[in-house]
């Protein structure tokens, strides 16, 4: 299964390398990774995207928890919680066609931003879960495409729980 | 008044009540032997070989409970560090290593004898630090020594750059640290210990698999108390010997690969297994399928991840295991329950049954010296009492057999990591930390080549450590299973060109023994012992070639189904 964890931490140098290291030497994956720091900043949060077992995910969790660096720590996907990916998208879209139009539509239905704009090609902001992001590359077609770069996911618990100190 | 930063870490150390620095010098790390030059609190033991350092601080450690300490240079200072931090890493071993870095300027420019050492040894340490201002020396070791020494022990590696030991600033050693990020839990939970005892209670055929968290945590005589209080058997895992008195009739020696038939069928069979700092380690459950089919398991662990890690267990509690067994007594003392006395009988009647299988027999009648011998005699002529550090292999298992440990703190060997190379140096150590007593490293002619270079620190500082060396002419274990599973295919298992040990060692200023008649094995430990008391004796027993450690697991097999000899 999927799940979302979210880290507060130090913030060192070498923190990200520590959990970086720890996925790799025990042989868990990592979808995807962010962090920055915190608006206390001697803290970092990072999220972390994995998939395993419920056993390997206690394990990941149990091991996190046991670096000197991590503060503190939940699995986001344990109770409702918000997630978000932000996606920079670069799309052929020459001036004055058809394309640019349907760029445009696209962008509106799928709520995105067009950031920049030259004679052939539109770059759209969009954010939302990973699935929409999917959806709004398919809707557009690969062949379309000139460029992605995604920011991995964010999350945060919903409701008045927080993770922090 | 203002230190240098050289200045300020020795007097860390000594205001943190280190005895011994175990280290070797180089460039990045002049500033601080400067420093070691100019007083008289800590004594620097010069090594011969970087992994010698930190092998023989681990011995400290392990024979004294205090974490041991080291300092070596950078770059390759570092890297011949790193075996024995690992070492000391699989084990849990209380360490503190300082390493030398190149001046701040250089790093990340390839300087000379530059290695990112924070990077090389993260995934063998419990933390690591790099220092990048004067300011912060002081702090960060007390934070090293903290971390080190407390909740799951560990090695904590504190890299400082040469500059950073020449700058000045006031010194001022923390008393208490407190870190955010780390608060080791300490105490179990109560309702965990109460259901743990009710099943205890309630068992019909328990078990009690103790390891090296007893020993780490000083535990062994609540250990012993609670198991002799409730007539339960128990085994001890490699790491864990010494935590029960081995002489008992409730011991039923050590458990595993190479554990006894009696210790295993009891693992198997049994219906509540109470594990007690232990890590349900490979070479401890044999096949993880075939593991324990009818027990419930309680495991008791200060490192949350230690437990359900390879085996579910039924009832976890996260805790030092001296402050659970404390609190087990104390309800099974208030407890009405007492454990089933029909039950138990009959219990104890099967494994007397399986203990009369006599497991570790074997030839006595021969002409040529067999390994086991070797070791009953060395705990017969040192009375159970001495120091046995041992390298790895067959003569590490024999020793773990056959010497029979009725006190902690006494075996001292590379478990985990099974690091050949490792007993001498941590000899060197226990002998430090034990100055009066017999220290005795049991091992083969191929790891004491390992580190043989440590005879001449042994010379320089009057070690009188006796080095039992079960010479077979072979590496033991890998000869073994080349003979069970590799068809015979002895590929490099045997040495050519062996030295002349006796030779070897008198030109180091020691005392050197040739053994070849098992007639000779005790009259010849007892002048090692005696009349050469107090000098290094290097003992080489010409051993039968092909003896096997029995009884033995195969890989894949569960805990009961053992070959015997």
């Amino acid at each position: 299964m999927r799940h979302i964890i979210s880290i507060l931490m130090e913030n060192e140098a070498g923190a990200l390398s520590r959990v970086a290291g720890l996925f790799s030497a025990r042989g868990y994956n990592i979808e995807s990774l962010t962090v920055a720091a915190t608006e206390d900043p001697s803290l970092s949060r990072m999220t972390l995207v994995t998939r395993g077992s419920d056993q390997i995910i206690e394990q990941i969790t149990k091991q996190l928890n046991k670096l000197i660096d991590v503060v503190k720590l939940i699995d986001l996907t344990e109770g409702p919680h918000i997630e978000r990916e932000m996606m920079l998208v670069k799309v052929k879209a020459a001036a004055a066609t058809d394309a640019r139009n349907e760029i445009n539509r696209l962008a509106e239905i799928f709520r995105g931003n067009i950031i920049d704009v030259t004679s052939n090609s539109y770059t759209i902001e969009l954010t939302g879960t990973g699935d929409k992001l999917d959806a709004f590359i398919r809707a557009v077609g690969h062949e379309e495409i000139l460029e992605t770069v995604r920011s991995g996911v964010s999350g945060i618990s919903r409701g008045d729980k927080s993770l922090s100190l | 008044m203002e230190l240098t930063g050289a200045e300020i870490l020795i007097r860390c150390l000594e205001d943190e009540g280190v005895e011994y620095l175990f280290g070797y010098p180089g460039g990045a790390v002049l500033h601080i032997y400067d420093a070691i030059y100019k007083q008289d609190k800590v004594e620097h033991i010069l090594v011969r070989h970087e992994q010698a350092a930190t092998h023989a601080a681990d011995g400290y450690a392990r024979s004294s409970g205090k974490p041991g300490v080291v300092l070596v240079t950078s770059g390759p200072g570092a890297t011949n560090a790193i075996t024995g931090i690992a070492t000391a890493y699989m084990d849990s071993i209380p360490m503190v290593v300082f390493t030398g870095q190149v001046p701040t300027s250089l790093i990340g420019n390839d300087a000379f004898q530059e290695v990112d050492s924070v990077g090389i040894t993260r995934p063998c340490v419990k933390h690591n630090f790099l220092v990048k201002d004067v300011k912060d020396i002081a702090e960060t070791i007390k934070k090293a020594f903290y971390v080190a020494t407390t909740g799951r022990p560990g090695p904590v590696v504190v890299d400082i750059p040469k500059d950073i030991t020449a700058e000045k600033c006031e010194y001022h050693y923390p008393k208490r640290i407190s870190m955010r990020s780390y608060n080791p839990v300490v105490k179990g939970n109560k309702r965990q210990i109460i259901k743990a005892v009710d099943l205890m209670l309630s068992a019909k055929r328990p078990m009690v698999y103790s390891g090296g968290g007893v020993i780490l945590d000083r535990a062994a005589k609540p250990l012993t108390d609670m198991t002799r209080k409730l007539g339960f058997p128990i085994t001890n895992t490699l790491m864990g010997l010494g935590a029960y008195p081995a002489t008992d009739k409730q011991f039923l020696g050590m458990l595993g690969m190479h554990g006894t038939y009696e210790a295993n069928m009891a693992m198997h069979n049994c219906d509540v297994l109470i594990a007690i700092g232990a890590r349900f380690d490979d070479r401890v459950t044999g096949n993880i399928e075939k593991f324990c089919p009818t027990a419930k398991i309680i495991h008791i662990d200060i490192d949350p991840a230690s437990i359900a890690k390879n085996v579910m267990v039924d009832v976890p509690i996260v805790g030092g295991v001296s402050n659970v067994l404390k609190e087990m007594m104390a309800l099974i003392a208030e407890s009405k329950q007492k454990p089933d006395q029909k039950a138990m009988a009959e219990w104890w009647a099967q494994i007397e049954e399986w203990r009369g299988v006599d497991c570790l027999k074997y030839e006595t009648e021969t002409d040529v010296i067999k390994p086991q011998y070797v070791v009953e005699s060395l705990y017969k002529v040192t009375k159970g009492d001495a120091f046995v550090t041992s390298d790895v292999g067959q003569h590490q298992m024999w020793a773990a057999q056959f010497y029979k440990f009725d006190k902690p703190y006494r075996w001292i060997n590379s478990g985990g990591l099974g690091t050949m190379g490792f007993g001498l140096p941590a000899a060197m150590g226990a002998q430090f930390a034990n100055p009066k007593a017999t220290v005795a490293c049991v091992t083969g002619e191929g790891s004491i080549q390992m580190n043989i270079q440590e005879l001449s620190t042994c010379m320089q500082y009057g070690l009188p450590i006796k080095i039992i060396c079960l010479n077979n002419r072979a590496l033991g274990m890998v000869r073994q299973w080349q003979e069970f599973f590799y068809q015979g295919r002895y590929a490099m298992s045997y040495m050519e060109a062996l030295p002349d040990f006796v030779k070897l060692a008198e030109s180091y200023g020691h005392v050197g023994m040739n053994i070849e008649k098992p007639e000779d094995v005790v009259p010849a430990m007892e002048e090692a012992m005696g009349k050469y008391k107090n000098r290094l004796v290097f003992m080489n027993f010409i051993t039968d070639q092909t003896e096997n450690v029995y009884p033995m697991i195969p890989a894949g097999a569960g805990l009961n189904e053992m070959i015997l000899v």
